[in-house]
Parts: structure tokens; C-alpha cells; sequence
């Protein structure tokens, strides 16, 4: 074999001639280094919320339903009370009035009804309805909003309470761990296991339909979403390092969870809240629909759209308005969580 | 190990031993039928002010070794002695609190050892919060910035957050985190393992300053032999939850009797091409047997170039073959030898 060896000679001529000198100790001597002028140059250190805000606000999906959501919340506080009409009050002579605003009749508000003719003038009516009125001459304009504002309350108590214990449930499952966890998870998954329309459906028959058996109905197995989500991300914190160095400082269980593990799970538990809330207003309408939600005179958006879908033929608007409100909350709850989970993913940060 | 043997070292524990293992046991449950024996048995001294190394190959229970002592896991079994007070069993509340404080922690990778939501101040002051909750909030930011300077940071990095700094700064702040609440001991779990060469050097000078200033004891725990052996007094090798030689850093660098070592030892890569082309190494045939599974007698046996019968039999014990030097392996017991009918190795 035949190998190209440099010989041991080789190497000794070549280090006394063409090498460099060796570097010596003060070719290289450290700058004095002033600490306190790099910390002034430094920018102040963005917190994590702050950088979260900046991501959110740089998403344009999610700002304009932010906007949308804060006029659609404002308007269902304060539309109800923009006219003088109550929600409940009857005046039949006004019935099923078309849309109707002035200077707005280029846009279809202008009072004429499928067939054409102006049902303000032919029955001599003088004030304008809105969005127009229902069949026992409600205004709608003051129902939707009435309506927009008791869903968007059965929403936010579900998905508060939802938060309150799955978070509760899911964090004692994953804190404590071993035999506790292995029997409240199986406790979820029986729970998951009946289907939850069933299970809604019934604890409604049972209870009075009402805003507070809708509520119950709707966190009985709502829930469990958020149990898992909060479980899922404490038990992959736990092993942490840091947890570990708190526990070796002698930190309560309390301290750990509210300052190491709450913190740290913030992201998901306020993604998954934002994707409870849709939901929630989309049982409530269905249940509505299905005529097992609010009872009259009440009105919540799923009621008025179950009441326009009977009248789908002769009177379009009484479908179409509700239909666009709810969609434009679902959709703006929806971008607005996507945004968020964008914003709050650790793994998004450069 | 036997009950002869936890004698003699319950007796050698001297008046300056801070810390006095003897045969601690640390099992974890998987299921019903396998248990993983993580620590099995193992016992040791660690002297007021001294370092003990303990290396091993990965999955061998070092890191279990260093989280039963801060008493992150219970024991299964075995006793510690520390600084006077005998820990066995569940501790009560005021014992608990006093290792809390006296034993504390330096974590491996500095990226998950520090909370992302907390500031530095935050993180340094946590132990302060909960052993002075009296302490005024003046106080306390004091204390953190001396702690800050003391490894080697600016006092104005306290408002910020772990993410603004880099490896080698986050083991400053872990290390500042653990000297708060001023322990007497301090378990170092492969501090330097994840930080670059040039960084591992001045965190173990940065431990090393601090050993000597405040007098600190140190469990050094490592998978870098060359590291290890800069920092440490003595040197513990641990192998599948048992400690098979102990001995005075230099000494087993030179001297390393147990087979196993031998074969660690021979890895180190030396500086020198043509030593390194020529020197003889020992490997190691096969694998690590699981701690779940563990091997009868010897546990060393299955992979040991000088397996014999009695191997296979008898664990070996752990004696002191000379003064500061223990192993735990036949080759160095006269009686089994004979009984092999083999040379006794000479030390």
C-alpha cells in the first residue's frame, strides 16, 4: 500500500520558515468595555404581552374583526335603546313593515315590500322602522341588537365558565398526576362519549328553557375542550427545568401553578376561549332554532332567524338581518382567535 | 452493598462530611410488573467545601442521583445524612424547608431552566420571596443586583426577560437563582453540558470562584470527563444506578481500576495525533442493559473484557482496595479470585 506519509522532517522545515510567529500575549488586548453605555444603547426589553399585541395588530384579519366586534358589542348595548320601540312591544297595525331609512332607500331600505309597493305609504305609517318590523309589529332593529346582546351574554358566561373549570380540572389532572389523572381523564372520556346534542337536548327538557338552562346545557360537556387543552400544556411544562428549580426552592403547589405553569399555558387557554365563544353562540342559535332555546318574548339571534325562516317567502329581511349579524360575530371570533394563536405561539417568535 | 460495609462508613463519616449517602435507592414504577431501579444502592461522602464528581453514561441515574438529594424525587429507600440532620423517609415540614434552602440546584440546559414569563429579577428573588417573605421589596432588588455582579452580570439586566440572553448568561442567572437563598451545597446537573467550549470554561471558573469564596460543596455532576476533572477533589463513576469506583480525581485519571472506567477513560481523545494513533483503547461491546432489567451479580458483567463466573453470581461489593480509592468489582477481592483460581489484579 502505498500512502503519501509526509515524513516527520518535512513538518520541522516548514514550521521554522514559513509559519507565522506564534501570537503573542498582547497581539490581542481586550477593549475596555463600559457596561453601562451598551445597556443605554440596548432598546427596553419587550415583554411578552407587548410583543403579542405588536404580532396581533400587524394582522390584519384580526384587527378588522377586533373593530367589527367592538362596534357589533357596542351597538348591542347600546341599539335597544336608539328608538323609542322596547323590545317586547306589540303594535299590530304595524305589522311586517319592510325596512325602512331615510336617505338609505338606495340600498333597499326604502319600505317596499317583495311585491314592490311601499307598505309605509299605502298604510300611512309615519315613523321608520330600521330593520323594519315583525309579525306583531315589533321593531326589529331594537330585537336584533336585544338579541345580539343575549347571545353574545350566553356566549361569554359559557365560555367564562368553560375556562373556570376546565382550567380548575385540567390542571389538578395534570399537577397531580398518577391515579387522579388516570380517573378524571376517564371521567372526560365518558363524558365525550355520549354525544353532547343529546345530552344538551335532554338537560333542556328537564330544565326550563331559559338563558340559564341554555348556559348549563351548554358547559355540562363544553368543558372538556379546554380540560384537555390546559392538561395537554401543564403536563409538558412540568418536567420543566424551571418548575424543577422552584420545587427545589421549596415553592408551594399554589405559587408553582399561579406563577410557572399558569402563566406559561396563558396562550392556548385564551385561544381556546376564543374558539368557545363562536361556538357557543352557534348552539344557542341552533337550540333556538330547533325551538328549544329562548322562549317569547325574548329575543336571541337564533330565535329572530327561526322566526324569519318562517317567513322566508313574503319577508326576506326578517331572516337576512339576524343571518348577517350572527355570521359577521362568528366569522370576527373566529379570525380574531386565529389571529391570537398566531400571536401568542411561542414558536412563532424570531 | 452490605451491612458491614454501611458501618464502616457510617464510622468514617468524619466531623467535616457535609453530606453522608449511604445506600440510597431511587425506583420508579413504570407498571405492575417493571420497576426502574434509576439509583440502586449507592453510597458516598461529600466533605464541607470539597467537589465530588459523578460521571456516567447517559440513562445511568446521575441526574437522579442529584434530584433525590434536593429531594425533587423521594427516595425509595436509604438515608442522607446533612450537615447534622438525618433525612429518612417523608420529611416533616421544617426539615423540608431547611433543604430547601441549603440544598439547591444548577440545571442542565439553561433554555428550559429559566420561566419565559418572568423577569430576571423575578427568577433570582423566587427564593428569597419564599424564605423572607419579610423582606422589603428594597431589600430584595439589593440582593439581586449583588447577585447579578457576584456571576458576573450587570445589575441593570434584572428588569429583563431569559429569551434577551445567551446560554452562558442564563447558567449566570441559574447559578445567581440558587445562591440567593445561600445554600451550604449545591448540585451542578451537567451544568455545562449544553453551552459551547469556550463558555463551559468560564461557568466552571465562575463555580469554581465561587466554591472558594463562600465555602460552597459542590455535587458535580457530568458526562465530560475532561471538565470533571478540573473542577472535581474526587470522582465518582456510576454505572446502572450503582457506583462502581470513587477515588481522588488524579488518582483515578491514573489509576482507574474498574474495568469500566478504563474503557470511559480510554475515550477521552488525547491532543497528540501520533499517541492517539498508536494507544491502546477498550471498547465496549454492546449496549447499556435497561435499569428495568437489570443483569444478576456484576451489572457490568455483560459488557466486561474480564467477565468470569462468579461475575455472573455475586454482586461485587464496594471496598475500599486502597486508602481513598473504593471499587466495586472482583478482580480486586482477593477471596473470589482464589475461588476463580485467577491472579488477583494488583492495584
Amino acid at each position: 500500500m502505498t500512502t503519501i506519509q509526509p515524513n516527520d522532517g518535512d513538518f520541522k522545515n516548514l514550521r521554522s520558515q514559513d509559519r507565522p510567529a506564534e501570537p503573542s500575549v498582547d497581539l490581542f488586548v481586550p477593549k475596555p468595555l463600559d457596561a453601562t453605555v451598551r445597556e443605554e444603547l440596548a432598546a427596553p426589553a419587550p415583554t411578552f404581552w407587548k410583543e403579542a399585541r405588536e404580532r396581533l395588530f400587524k394582522n390584519k384579519g384580526a384587527v378588522v374583526s377586533l373593530v367589527l366586534l367592538i362596534i357589533l358589542g357596542a351597538m348591542s348595548l347600546i341599539g335597544p335603546s336608539m328608538n323609542e320601540f322596547t323590545y317586547r312591544e306589540q303594535h299590530i297595525p304595524h305589522s311586517n313593515l319592510p325596512p325602512k331609512v331615510a336617505g338609505l332607500e338606495w340600498l333597499g331600505f326604502d319600505g317596499k315590500d317583495v311585491n314592490g309597493v311601499d307598505q309605509y305609504a299605502q298604510r300611512g305609517v309615519e315613523t321608520n322602522y330600521w330593520f323594519g318590523t315583525d309579525e306583531f309589529g315589533r321593531d326589529l332593529w331594537t330585537r336584533v341588537w336585544k338579541g345580539t346582546q343575549i347571545s353574545l351574554f350566553i356566549a361569554l358566561v359559557a365560555a367564562f365558565l368553560d375556562l373556570v373549570i376546565g382550567v380548575i380540572y385540567g390542571g389538578i389532572s395534570a399537577y397531580y398526576g398518577g391515579r387522579i389523572d388516570n380517573v378524571m381523564q376517564r371521567i372526560i372520556e365518558i363524558l365525550t362519549g355520549i354525544p353532547n346534542l343529546i345530552v344538551i337536548i335532554l338537560f333542556i327538557l328537564i330544565l326550563e328553557p331559559g338563558i340559564r338552562s341554555i348556559i348549563l346545557a351548554m358547559i355540562i360537556t363544553g368543558w372538556v375542550g379546554m380540560a384537555r387543552v390546559v392538561r395537554g400544556q401543564m403536563l409538558q411544562l412540568k418536567g420543566q427545568e424551571f418548575v424543577l428549580a422552584s420545587r427545589t426552592l421549596g415553592a408551594s403547589d399554589s405559587r408553582l401553578m399561579r406563577k410557572h405553569l399558569l402563566p406559561n399555558v396563558m396562550g392556548p387557554i385564551i385561544v381556546t376561549v376564543m374558539f368557545t365563544i363562536p361556538t357557543a353562540i352557534f348552539f344557542e342559535a341552533f337550540l333556538s332554532f330547533i325551538g328549544l332555546g329562548l322562549q317569547a318574548p325574548l329575543a336571541s339571534l337564533g330565535v329572530l332567524i327561526e322566526d324569519g325562516y318562517d317567513a322566508i317567502r313574503s319577508f326576506p329581511y326578517k331572516l337576512l338581518i339576524p343571518a348577517v349579524v350572527i355570521s359577521l360575530v362568528m366569522i370576527c371570533f373566529n379570525l380574531l382567535a386565529d389571529g391570537l394563536r398566531d400571536a401568542l405561539d411561542p414558536k412563532m417568535r424570531k | 452493598m452490605t451491612h458491614e460495609l454501611k458501618e464502616q462508613h457510617t464510622m468514617n463519616a468524619g466531623q467535616d462530611d457535609l453530606l453522608v449517602v449511604s445506600d440510597l435507592k431511587k425506583h420508579f414504577r413504570l407498571n405492575r410488573k417493571t420497576v426502574l431501579k434509576a439509583v440502586d444502592g449507592i453510597s458516598f461522602s461529600i466533605k464541607k467545601g470539597e467537589t465530588l464528581g459523578l460521571v456516567g453514561e447517559s440513562g445511568c441515574g446521575k441526574s437522579t442521583v442529584g434530584r433525590t438529594l434536593t429531594r425533587i424525587y423521594e427516595p425509595t429507600d436509604g438515608e442522607v445524612h446533612f450537615d447534622g440532620l438525618k433525612l429518612k423517609g417523608r420529611l416533616d415540614g421544617k426539615t423540608k424547608k431547611r433543604i430547601n434552602r441549603d440544598v439547591q440546584m444548577i440545571f442542565q440546559d439553561p433554555y428550559s431552566s429559566l420561566n419565559p414569563r418572568m423577569t430576571v429579577s423575578e427568577i433570582i428573588s423566587e427564593g428569597l420571596v419564599i424564605h423572607n417573605p419579610d423582606m422589603s421589596p428594597k431589600d430584595r432588588e439589593k440582593r439581586v443586583h449583588e447577585l447579578l455582579q457576584l456571576v458576573g452580570l450587570n445589575k441593570n439586566h434584572a428588569g429583563r426577560y431569559p429569551h434577551e440572553f445567551s446560554g452562558g448568561q442564563r447558567q449566570r442567572i441559574g447559578i445567581a437563582r440558587a445562591l440567593a437563598v445561600e445554600p451550604k451545597f449545591i448540585v451542578a446537573d451537567e451544568p455545562i453540558a449544553a453551552l459551547d467550549v469556550s463558555i463551559q470554561a468560564q461557568i466552571v471558573n465562575l463555580l469554581k470562584a465561587l466554591q472558594e469564596e463562600r465555602g460552597l460543596t459542590y455535587l458535580f455532576i457530568a458526562h465530560d470527563l475532561s471538565m470533571v476533572k478540573y473542577i472535581s477533589d474526587r470522582i465518582a463513576v456510576m454505572y446502572l444506578g450503582k457506583i462502581v469506583e470513587l477515588a481522588e480525581s488524579e488518582e483515578l485519571y491514573e489509576k482507574p481500576l474498574h474495568p469500566y472506567t478504563q474503557a470511559l477513560l480510554s475515550a477521552i481523545p488525547l491532543p497528540d495525533p501520533e499517541k492517539e494513533r498508536t494507544r491502546e483503547q477498550v471498547i465496549l461491546s454492546g449496549d447499556v442493559p435497561s435499569p428495568t432489567d437489570i443483569p444478576s451479580g456484576c451489572r457490568f458483567r455483560t459488557r466486561c473484557p474480564f467477565a468470569m463466573d462468579s461475575c455472573a453470581a455475586i454482586d461485587p461489593e464496594f471496598r475500599e482496595v486502597e486508602p481513598g480509592h473504593s471499587v466495586a468489582c472482583h478482580l480486586y477481592d482477593p477471596e473470589i479470585m482464589a475461588k476463580e483460581g485467577k491472579e488477583l489484579k494488583t492495584v
